[in-house]
């Protein structure tokens, strides 16, 4: 009985071991795990490189991006090509007696004159000019009835339009009495002037435009605003002198005494300043921000050293030397500590009793009336003289009290003639009303405003258009969120500013196109785009490839193998076949 | 007869194409006296210069002494401190190993001091790196930056600079740690011509292979000068046994030489500066580059860069003055300060200050550090223990 039992068990024991035997006959069971094995690891090499590509390039790719907010390349690209239009609402109002018989239509009626001012073969500004013709109304003859020239302008000007850029012309009749002999036009000190009729309506209009291209731009002042576009060459190098639009201006007084052991100069500065220089200041206030201040040298000579003219008894500084003054006292100015703002010096020369006293020579030999002289884009000196003392036992230092007001004549002349505004270039038979103490007349204002409201738009322009393109060529540079917020402000102030100019709209454009120019200053001068470290390509890969690359080569080694087996096998079954 | 034809009215082409030559030969010479005339005169109203030293340590003494000596030149043809940016490592005058203490000398037997006690330096010491100059060329410069260390120029200007220093094949060294290579400058370059902070450049580079620095300039108005070609080394001038080491460079102590003959009213143009040094006594080859520059560099003076010659008018206009305005109120008038001046000790609150508690710092999670060290103390511990001993730690 035992035995029979011990022979079925193990006969089970053999089927059961033979059941729990998974290979099949003749492989072995070292073979039987290798597909398996080989899929599995196939497998893994997959996912690792689906892994490496799928999540690792791009979380590389994303981390080490440098953040670059978005800029509105297309509108600055349209900030070059956009032309501009100066528009100049102008009112012309015949006086009884003056109206030319030719008028196209009868008054009042709209005209409109344009004009082209090319500055280069892109750019180019065109002006426009919308005259209305209208005839005077009862005020207006009431006023025109006075007696002079400047009463007739006084009395005209509550009843006109004030607006900065407009202009108003009143034709006189040819017989009119409140225009001197031979003067044919009289221009006010606000937004007016006075024309004599006469000839026909073109000699008219000849003489308008003539009055007001004085009063609001000419074509080469246009250009010297937008003087960093003309090609060189063509303006010369004289015409681009003027101050250039800034947000504000420095201006220093100096006093000068080489010689204290001779002169003790008492110079009432404070009280000039604020009688003569603060009106003037808070005119052009609408321009830019002023600061004075004042300061007194002793010791500082000029560099050059004057020659004694037998003749008038006098030593002279003629014309050629005059350069050379400027050098050895800037240096002691101290303008260096002064603001960031362009700093306008205005110096008073008192000289040494040795060398009174000291005239300065043009060009021709004859002595300058004002005794003065400056520098573009720096400044003014004058020269004053003090009289010899009367008798030669007066006790030295000779005490010397400046005569403020014939040295502010002189520096605020110097100040207009800095700015570009001169009265040199007028017609004969124009007369010019004097501004008085507020320094300039308003029309000069509106002069200053229109040349730097279009050198502003054009500065924005260019600042805008080269901060786009350097952007875009290196692709290093990190663009903060308050740079891209600068550069759209600028943009959208750019553009409202060219559409007031369009509207004529003079004040409006030019605070536009002062806000544009500070946004974009301070974006492109922002000092976090500074592009430093310059990576050529070969420093990328040097970086790159000692971190990558011993990962990459088993997973791509591997995704070789699995190619190479995955064409082994598709071939095989033909060969079998 | 067919000929003649053509014979004839070639005849007549070539008459009317004399013709329109002689009209031409006699507008030319007007048109081209005035563009002559008007590439004559430079356009700039001021002048600025910056000077670089770019290296550091006590056996560099020549370049320190390159660069003063321009500055004097520069300082003494009229240009002033407030215009010129000075970048010294300034680490010589006050060298333990100076057996003169606070002088630089330039020539050998201690004959010119070019320290002097007058200098104005703006960058010194560890302030002078790729990163100041760069923010210095492009104006790119933080707004605390006093006006002393900026370059505040503006269309008109004209700008001098000067680089000295050890350098190689496209690059300089900046004070042994950095350098700059000619691409960047070429791009601070024109992005000073974007901005027009130039009118015209000079660029002097007195290193070993200086030539190559100005390889890559691509904007306009730039001329350039460097004491050596690629693949040739600028040598120094002569040692002094009491100081110890070399005093200055060749090319700049020819320089130098040249440039004490001129005077504020010379006329001397840039073609004698490029005859400056030649190989017989600088051994290296001075190079130039002039093609960039629009005038022509026998009319650019050499006080057009290295001096300062302003242009001046005279003043024709008096404007007329009311004497009898009495002193204005001005528009805008200050407020008056009606409060009693305070006193220091009710501006600083002591009492409050010495008597604040300590603030609760808030709590931050272990940063990444901290982290791996854990994670690589707890797998250490659990491959040498084994896993079963976790229930003991958590």
């Amino acid at each position: 009985m035992r035995q029979v039992l011990a022979g079925a068990d193990a006969r089970c024991l053999f089927a059961l071991s033979r059941l729990s035997d998974p290979a099949p006959r003749g492989a072995g069971p070292v073979l039987s795990a290798v597909p398996a094995e080989r899929a599995r690891g196939r497998r893994a090499a997959l996912s690792f490189a689906t892994i490496a590509v799928v999540l690792g390039l791009p979380l590389w790719w994303k981390t080490t991006e440098t953040y670059r907010a978005a800029l509105p390349y297309g509108d600055i690209d349209g900030l070059s090509q956009q032309p501009v239009q100066l528009v100049v609402p102008m009112a012309v109002v015949f006086a009884p007696g003056s109206v030319p018989g030719d008028l196209p239509r009868p008054l009042p009626f709209r005209d409109v004159q344009e004009m082209e001012i090319s500055v280069n073969l892109r750019t180019s500004v065109t002006s426009r000019y919308e005259m209305r013709y209208r005839s005077t109304t009862a005020q207006e003859e009431a006023a025109l009835a006075a007696a002079t020239a400047r009463e007739a302008d006084a009395a005209l000007y509550p009843l006109q339009d004030t607006t900065l850029g407009s202009l108003t012309m009143y034709v006189v009749p040819e017989t009119s009495s409140l225009l001197p002999q031979g003067i044919s036009v009289y221009v006010g000190k606000h937004r007016s002037a006075l024309l004599r009729a006469g000839g026909g309506l073109a000699a008219l209009q000849a003489r308008l435009r003539e009055v007001t291209q004085l009063m609001s731009f000419t074509a080469t002042s246009i250009a010297a605003a937008l003087s960093d576009r003309v090609p060189d060459g063509q303006l010369g190098p004289d015409a681009r002198r003027n101050l250039k639009s800034s947000l504000g201006y420095e201006i220093t007084f100096s006093l000068l005494n080489p010689d204290p052991k001779s002169h003790t100069v008492d110079w009432d500065i404070e009280g000039a300043v604020n009688r003569f220089v603060k009106p003037v200041l808070d005119k052009l206030s609408l321009v830019a921000n002023f600061s004075v201040d004042s300061q007194i040298l002793y010791y500082a000579v000029l560099g050059v050293t004057p020659r004694y003219d037998k003749e008038s008894s006098s030593f002279l500084l003629s014309a050629h030397s005059l350069p050379h003054v400027i050098n050895p006292v800037e240096a002691r100015l101290g303008s260096s500590a002064a603001s960031l703002y362009p700093v306008l010096n205005f110096l008073l020369y008192v000289p040494e009793r040795s060398h009174s006293p000291l005239y300065i020579q043009d060009k021709d030999g004859a002595p300058v009336s004002t005794n003065a002289f400056h520098s573009p884009r720096w400044g003014g000196i004058m020269v004053y003289n003090v009289e010899a003392p009367a008798s030669p036992q007066a006790s030295l230092p000779v005490h010397v009290d400046v005569d403020m007001a014939r040295v502010m004549e002189v520096f605020l002349a110097q100040l207009r003639l800095l700015f570009g505004l001169s009265r040199e270039e007028v017609p004969p038979e124009f007369l010019l009303e004097s501004p008085g103490n507020e320094g300039l007349a308003d029309w000069e204002l509106d002069h200053l405003l229109w040349a730097h409201t279009v050198e502003n738009i054009a500065t924005v322009s260019t600042t805008l258009t080269s901060l786009a393109q350097l952007l875009d060529k290196i692709g290093n540079i990190v663009i903060k969120d308050d740079v891209a917020s600068e550069v759209y402000q600028a943009v959208a102030s750019v553009q409202s500013a060219v559409t007031e100019l369009s509207l004529g709209h003079l004040l409006a454009a030019f605070q536009a196109s002062k806000e544009a120019v500070t946004c974009s200053e301070r974006a492109f001068f922002d000092p976090s785009l500074l592009h430093l470290l310059y990576f050529p390509d070969d420093q990328k890969f040097a970086i790159y490839i000692p971190l990558f690359l011993p990962m990459a080569v088993p997973i791509l080694l591997s995704l070789a193998k699995i190619v190479r087996e995955t064409r082994l096998r598709k071939k095989e079954p033909t060969k079998m076949d | 007869m067919a000929a003649a034809v053509p014979g004839a009215s070639r005849a007549r082409a070539a008459a009317a194409l004399l013709l329109l030559l002689c009209c031409c030969g006699a507008a030319l010479p007007g048109g081209l006296q005035d563009q002559a005339e008007q590439f004559f005169r430079s356009g700039h109203t001021n002048n600025w210069a910056v000077l670089v030293c770019t290296s550091r340590f006590w056996f560099n003494y020549r370049h320190v002494a390159n660069t003063l000596s321009v500055y004097r030149s520069v300082k003494r043809l009229g240009i002033p401190d407030s215009h010129i940016v000075l970048m010294l490592a300034d680490d010589m005058a006050c060298n333990p190993r100076n057996p003169k203490p606070a002088t630089v000398f330039s020539h050998k037997n201690m004959e010119l001091n070019v320290y002097g006690d007058d200098v104005e330096v703006d960058y010194r010491s560890y302030e002078v790196t790729v990163e100041n100059f760069l923010r210095v060329l492009t104006g790119r410069i933080p707004p605390s930056t006093p006006r002393s260390k900026r370059l505040l120029s503006d269309d008109r200007s004209n700008i001098l600079i000067y680089m000295t220093g050890h350098g190689g094949n496209g690059f300089l060294k900046f004070q042994d740690s950095e350098e700059i290579t000619n691409v960047e400058l070429a791009d601070a370059f024109e992005q000073m011509w974007q901005k027009r902070r130039y009118n015209e450049l000079l660029f002097i580079i007195d290193t070993c292979q200086g030539a190559s620095m100005y390889e890559r300039f691509y904007s306009p108005n730039i001329m350039a000068l460097a004491s050596s070609q690629v693949g040739e080394d600028s040598l120094s001038h002569q040692p002094d046994l009491g100081i110890g080491v070399h005093l200055m460079d060749r090319y700049t102590f020819y320089v130098l030489e040249f440039l004490e003959e001129i005077h504020p009213a010379s006329q001397t143009n840039m073609n004698d500066l490029f005859q400056v040094c030649p190989k017989s006594l600088c051994v290296s080859t001075p190079g130039h580059r002039t093609d960039l520059f629009q005038r022509d560099p026998q009319n650019v003076l050499i006080t057009d860069f290295f001096g300062s010659v302003r242009k001046v008018e005279i003043t024709a206009e008096r404007l007329s003055l009311d004497r009898d305005v009495p002193g204005l109120e001005s528009k805008f008038p200050e407020e008056e300060l009606a409060t009693e001046p305070l006193k220091y000790a009710e501006q600083l609150p002591v009492a409050q200050i010495i008597h604040q508690k300590p603030k609760q710092k808030d709590w931050h999670p272990p940063g990444g550090f901290i982290l791996g060290l854990w994670a690589l103390i707890i797998m250490v511990f659990f491959k040498t223990y084994g896993i079963k001993h976790m229930k003991h730690v958590f």
